[in-house]
């Protein structure tokens, strides 16, 4: 059988969906929550770049490149955040953090 | 057929390593697996012609997001065995929101070619014999100059932001200086006065 874009798009469709429950279910760190992050934007350009190969236009790539600098750029100021959090109040755990009382 | 395999492999792994990801309960592993995914998924741009994507993803995610993570996961020094097993309360709602999205994208792509009113409007066609980075860099520099020049800027501000929440200044810091504490000398704080009543000290 031959790949097709159907193929690439499910795939990037599954690993979106895994990212998506990696935000809902856990009960661990909010390290976990941020690499799910990371996991929907990896599928998202997975998605792009799928397109791009079988449309046979490079506006495709270039998003993902873009996309690939809002996702370091996101990384980065998440993780500064969570250490700015974790020095004050010495946790991250997700159901500790409810000052909000969301 | 070998791509059929090649893909298939890359694949199963990618999901693999993302389910992985998510699960585990020791950060570290996590972080281990990511790169893993983002290994097979540069794998994956490979094989749909995307190279120069596929060696970015490699440097900066595997090279610098993942290698942040893992700096963050160690310095922080969590006890890994304080984290609960088990889902959240939300975890039932997460699965219901994850069903239908997989159900939704499942039909939607399936069903592609006929329900889908796309038209090619192609701006920049994949040139025949020009390489793949070459390709990109003669159309991030012109038809896109503006948003790339807006990606540096948003890099820009994501450094200063990260350097602004976790710098902390030496001087407001409270340390012991033991020193100070051990040359202190009795003369130099003490003072007995002889308070005669009625009068106070002036």
């Amino acid at each position: 059988m031959e790949i097709g874009l159907t193929h690439y798009l499910i795939l990037s469709a599954i690993v979106f969906v895994i990212g998506v429950m990696g935000l809902f279910i856990n009960k661990k760190s909010i390290i976990t929550i941020l690499m799910s992050v990371e996991l929907i934007l990896l599928s998202v350009n997975i998605n792009f770049v799928a397109f791009s190969a079988y449309l046979h236009d490079l506006a495709g790539q270039v998003f993902s490149l873009f996309i690939l600098t809002v996702a370091a750029a996101e990384a980065a100021i998440g993780l500064a955040i969570l250490v700015a959090f974790f020095r004050n109040a010495k946790t991250i755990h997700v159901e500790d953090i409810n000052e909000l009382k969301g | 057929m070998i791509a059929t395999i090649l893909f298939y492999l890359f694949a199963f792994v990618l999901t693999g390593s993302a389910l992985a990801v998510v699960t585990l309960r020791n950060p570290v592993h996590s972080v281990l697996f990511l790169i893993l995914a983002f290994f097979n998924a540069a794998a994956l741009f490979v094989m749909l012609g995307a190279e120069f994507l596929a060696m970015l993803l490699v440097i900066v995610y595997v090279g610098a997001v993942a290698v942040l993570f893992l700096f963050v996961v160690m310095m922080l020094n969590v006890d890994v065995e304080s984290f609960r097993r088990g889902l959240t309360r939300y975890s039932s709602a997460g699965f219901v929101v994850a069903a239908f999205l997989l159900a939704q994208m499942f039909i939607l792509f399936t069903n592609m070619d006929k329900i889908s009113a796309m038209k090619l409007h192609l701006k920049t066609p994949i040139k025949e014999g020009v390489t793949n980075t070459a390709a990109l860099g003669q159309v991030i520099y012109t038809n896109y100059a503006l948003a790339f020049e807006v990606s540096g800027m948003i890099l820009l501000v994501a450094m200063i932001g990260a350097i602004a929440l976790c710098f902390y200044p030496r001087n407001r810091m409270r340390k012991q200086n033991i020193n100070a504490q051990v040359n202190r000398k009795r003369k130099d704080t003490l003072e007995i006065v002889k308070v005669q009543t009625g009068k106070g000290i002036a």
